[in-house]
C-alpha cells in the first residue's frame, strides 16, 4: 500500500503515493466504509442487536425477535438507504458533469420540483398520505417534469450551451415550486403532510419501497456509468468534446435520462435529501479526481455511506422517536465534506 | 463637447468628450433606454399597487392621498397601509436584484444567486428560530409573542444572515488546497447552505402546524402587513450600497476577466472580491428581513437584465430595476389570484419570472 511509484506520470502526491495507489486505497476504505455502515445499520436502531444476533438472523438460523427485526425492518431500510445515497451522488455528479457547473444538484433537471407537486396535489386534492400512493405520484411528477426539462433543454437553440440547460431546469423548477408552495399555503392539512416529506427520510419505507425503487435505481447507474466517457468528453468543453466524436445532444439527453431516473426513484423513495446531491461530489472528487469513471462510483459510494450513517445517528441520537436522515445528513456530512474539500490537492474542476 | 459613435458588439456607444477630450464619458442608448422604460414600469406597477387593494382608488384619490389632501380614511390607506407596501417592494426587489448581480458574476455562475450561498437560508433559520422561541404554545401568551415575533424575527433574521455570511466568508478566507478564491466561496457557501437548509426544514416539523404555517408564510416571502418601520433596514441598505456597488461595477467588470488580467488592470483583487461579497450578503440579508425568503427574485432578475439589456459588464441597474418589477407585479398578482385569501409575494415571484426567463432563452436560444 505504501509503495513510493516516482515513475508515475501522473504525479506523486505530496506524501508519495502514487496517483492511482491514492485512488486505489481510497477505493478500498469507502468499500469498508459501505460494508461497515451496512452493519452498524442492522445493528442499531431502537433496541440493539449484536453482531452474531444479526448473522444468525441473516442467515436464517434465528427464528425469534431478530430476525423478524433484521428481515422485516432494518434490510430494507438499510438497503433504500445505500441505493437512495448512492443515486442521489450518482446523479449529483452526472448532474454537475452534464451542466458544467459545480452548483447543479440532481433537483435542477425539475426532478424533485416535479416530485414534490405530484405529493402536494394528491394530498391537496384527494388526501392522499399513505406512503405506497405518494412513491407511484413522485415518481409520475419526477418523470414529467424531468421530461419537460429535457425535451426544451435539448432543443439545438439552448443545447448550444450547458448553462441554457441549467436556465431552463431552474426555470421550470421554479415555476412548479412556485404552484407546490401557493397550494400548500392554502391548506393547512397539505402542509402538514408536506413538511415531513420535505425534510426527506428512510422512517417506514418497508420492503415494498424498497422493491419498487431497487430496480430503477440499479437501471440508473448503469445508465449513468455508461456516460461516464461522455462526461468527460463534455468536461473538456463543447468545442473539444465534439471533435472528440461526443455529440453534444446525444449526450445530454442520455446523460439527463440517467439524472433523472436516479433522482426521480430517490426522491419518490426518501424526499429530497438536498445535501447528498450537491455536496457528496465534491467531496468525492477530492478523492477521486476529476475522471468520470473514478468520480461516479466514488459520488455513489460516499453518498451511500453518509446517508446510512445519518439514518442510524438518527435512530439512536432522539431515541425513541428519530431525527429525520435529511436534516442528519447536513449536519453530518457538511464538516466531512468541507475537510475533504479543503484538503484536497488538486480542488477539483469547479 | 463633442460626441462620437462608437459599434461595439454589444451595441452603439456613444462617446462624450468634455474638456478638449481629458473627460469622456461612454453612455450606450440601449442601456439608457432600457433604464428608462424599466424605471416607467417600476412607477407604473407601484401606482396599480397603490390604487388596487381591497377597495379600487381611482388615480385622483391616489394623488391626493399621496399629498394628505384626501379624506382620512383614504389618507389612511395610501399613506399608512399601501404606500409603505409598495416602498417595501421596490427595495427588496432592488436589494436582491443587485445581490443576484454581483455574486453571479463573481462566481461566473447563472447558479451562484445568494439563495444558494448560504446567506438567505441563514437568516431563514434565524427567523425559524425566533418564531419557534415566540410562537410558544397556547393563545395566552399572545401579546408578548406576538410583540416578539414582530420585532424578534426581523431581528433574528438579520443575526442568522450576519452569522452565516461570517462563517461562509471566515472558513472561505483560509487559503486551503488549491482551489481559487471565488470557487471557495462558493463551495463552502453550498456546504452551509445545506445545513442552514437542513435546520430550517427540521424547524418546520418540529413545531405545531400553526407555527409551520407562520414559518412557512415568511419562507415564501411575503409583503402583508409591511409598514413603514419594515422600509428602515432594508432602505438603509439599499441607500448605502446600492450605490457602493455602482461605484465597485468597473473592478467586479475587471474581474471576469479573471484575477490576473484584474490584478493587471489595477484592481485590489481580494480585497475588491470580499467587499462586493459583503455588499451582496448584506444587501440579501437585509431584503430577508424585511420580506422574507423571497425566492428566485436573485436568481432570475440577473439573467432576465442579461437578456433584456445586454451590456457588456454585469448589469447591476438593469438587474436592480428587473427585481423591483418581479417583486411589484408578483405582489399585485398574489393578493387577487385566488379570491378572498391572499397569497404571499414569494410564491408568486417566480410564477411572473421564470415564464419570462423560459420565453428569453427559447425565443433567443442561447449565444456562446
Amino acid at each position: 500500500m505504501t509503495t513510493v511509484s516516482r515513475t508515475s506520470a501522473s504525479g506523486t502526491t505530496a506524501t508519495g503515493w502514487s496517483a492511482t495507489g491514492r485512488l486505489t486505497a481510497s477505493a478500498l476504505a469507502l468499500a469498508v466504509g459501505v460494508v461497515a455502515v451496512s452493519a452498524v445499520g442492522l445493528m442499531l436502531g431502537s433496541r440493539a442487536l449484536p453482531l452474531t444476533d444479526v448473522l444468525a438472523a441473516l442467515a436464517g438460523q434465528d427464528s425469534g425477535d431478530a430476525s423478524i427485526i433484521v428481515w422485516d425492518q432494518r434490510l430494507p431500510r438499510t438497503l433504500l438507504g445505500l441505493l437512495v445515497g448512492a443515486a442521489l451522488g450518482i446523479g449529483g455528479a452526472v448532474a454537475q458533469g452534464l451542466t458544467r457547473n459545480a452548483l447543479a444538484d440532481p433537483g435542477l433537471l425539475g426532478v424533485s420540483a416535479g416530485a414534490a407537486l405530484a405529493i402536494v396535489i394528491g394530498t391537496f386534492t384527494f388526501g392522499i398520505t399513505a406512503l405506497a400512493p405518494q412513491l407511484v405520484l413522485g415518481i409520475v411528477g419526477a418523470t414529467a417534469a424531468g421530461a419537460a426539462v429535457l425535451l426544451l433543454g435539448t432543443r439545438s437553440s439552448i443545447a448550444a450551451t450547458p448553462q441554457g440547460f441549467a436556465l431552463i431546469g431552474v426555470a421550470i423548477s421554479a415555476i412548479l415550486g412556485s404552484i407546490a408552495s401557493t397550494l400548500v399555503l392554502l391548506d393547512a392539512n397539505t402542509l402538514d403532510e408536506y413538511r415531513f416529506w420535505l425534510v426527506g427520510s428512510l422512517a417506514g419505507r418497508g420492503t415494498s419501497t424498497l422493491t419498487a425503487v431497487a430496480p430503477v435505481i440499479l437501471v440508473g447507474i448503469a445508465l449513468a456509468l455508461g456516460c461516464s466517457r461522455l462526461l468527460d468528453g463534455l468536461a473538456l468543453g463543447d468545442d473539444a468534446a465534439q471533435a472528440l466524436g461526443v455529440g453534444l445532444r446525444r449526450a445530454r439527453i442520455l446523460a439527463g435520462t440517467a439524472v433523472i431516473v436516479l433522482t426521480g426513484a430517490a426522491v419518490a423513495a426518501a424526499g429530497p435529501i438536498a445535501f447528498v446531491g450537491l455536496a457528496v461530489p465534491h467531496a468525492a472528487r477530492a478523492l477521486s479526481g476529476p475522471r468520470a469513471s473514478w468520480l461516479l462510483p466514488f459520488s455513489g459510494a460516499l453518498g451511500a455511506v453518509l446517508l446510512v450513517t445519518a439514518d442510524v445517528l438518527g435512530r439512536i441520537i432522539s431515541r425513541p422517536s428519530e431525527l429525520q436522515a435529511g436534516v442528519v445528513t447536513a449536519l453530518v456530512g457538511a464538516p466531512v465534506a468541507l475537510l475533504l474539500i479543503t484538503r484536497a490537492r488538486s480542488g477539483g474542476a469547479v | 463637447m463633442t460626441t462620437r459613435t462608437l459599434s461595439t458588439r454589444s451595441g452603439p456607444v456613444r462617446v462624450w468628450a468634455l474638456g478638449g477630450g481629458r473627460i469622456s464619458v461612454l453612455i450606450r442608448p440601449r442601456t439608457v433606454r432600457c433604464a428608462v422604460i424599466l424605471i416607467v414600469t417600476v412607477l407604473a406597477l407601484a401606482l396599480l399597487a397603490t390604487a388596487f387593494g381591497t377597495r379600487w382608488l381611482p388615480l385622483s384619490e391616489v394623488v391626493s392621498g399621496l399629498t394628505g389632501r384626501a379624506d382620512s380614511t383614504v389618507n389612511l390607506t395610501v399613506r399608512e397601509f399601501r404606500l409603505p407596501r409598495v416602498v417595501v417592494a421596490v427595495l427588496v426587489g432592488i436589494a436582491l436584484g443587485t445581490s443576484g448581480a454581483i455574486t453571479q458574476s463573481l462566481s461566473r455562475n447563472p447558479l451562484g444567486s445568494p439563495d444558494v450561498l448560504g446567506v438567505v437560508n441563514g437568516a431563514s433559520a434565524g427567523a425559524v428560530v425566533v418564531m419557534l422561541a415566540a410562537g410558544g404554545s397556547t393563545v395566552g401568551a399572545g401579546g408578548a409573542s406576538a410583540a416578539l415575533s414582530r420585532v424578534g424575527v426581523p431581528l433574528g433574521a438579520v443575526a442568522g444572515a450576519l452569522l452565516s455570511a461570517a462563517i461562509v466568508l471566515g472558513i472561505a478566507s483560509c487559503r486551503f488546497g488549491a482551489l481559487p478564491a471565488t470557487h471557495r466561496v462558493v463551495l463552502v457557501g453550498v456546504i452551509c447552505n445545506a445545513v442552514f437548509l437542513g435546520l430550517v426544514q427540521w424547524g418546520l416539523t418540529i413545531g405545531d402546524v400553526d407555527q409551520a404555517a407562520k414559518a412557512a408564510v415568511f419562507l415564501a416571502g411575503s409583503l402583508h402587513g409591511r409598514g413603514w418601520e419594515h422600509v428602515v433596514g432594508v432602505g438603509i441598505a439599499v441607500a448605502l450600497l446600492l450605490p457602493l456597488a455602482m461605484l465597485l461595477k468597473r473592478s467586479l467588470d475587471a474581474l471576469q476577466l479573471g484575477d490576473d488580467t484584474a490584478v493587471m488592470l489595477g484592481v485590489r483583487v481580494s480585497r475588491i472580491r470580499l467587499g462586493l461579497f459583503i455588499v451582496a450578503f448584506a444587501l440579501a440579508g437585509t431584503a430577508v428581513a424585511a420580506a422574507g425568503a423571497v425566492s428566485f427574485v436573485a436568481l432570475l432578475a440577473p439573467q432576465l437584465a442579461r437578456r433584456i439589456a445586454p451590456s457588456a459588464g454585469t448589469p447591476l441597474l438593469a438587474s436592480a430595476l428587473i427585481g423591483a418589477v418581479l417583486l411589484l407585479a408578483a405582489d399585485l398578482i398574489a393578493r387577487h389570484l385566488v379570491p378572498g385569501t391572499e397569497l404571499p409575494a414569494g410564491a408568486v415571484t417566480a410564477l411572473v419570472g421564470a415564464p419570462a426567463l423560459l420565453f428569453l432563452l427559447l425565443r433567443m436560444g442561447e449565444r456562446r
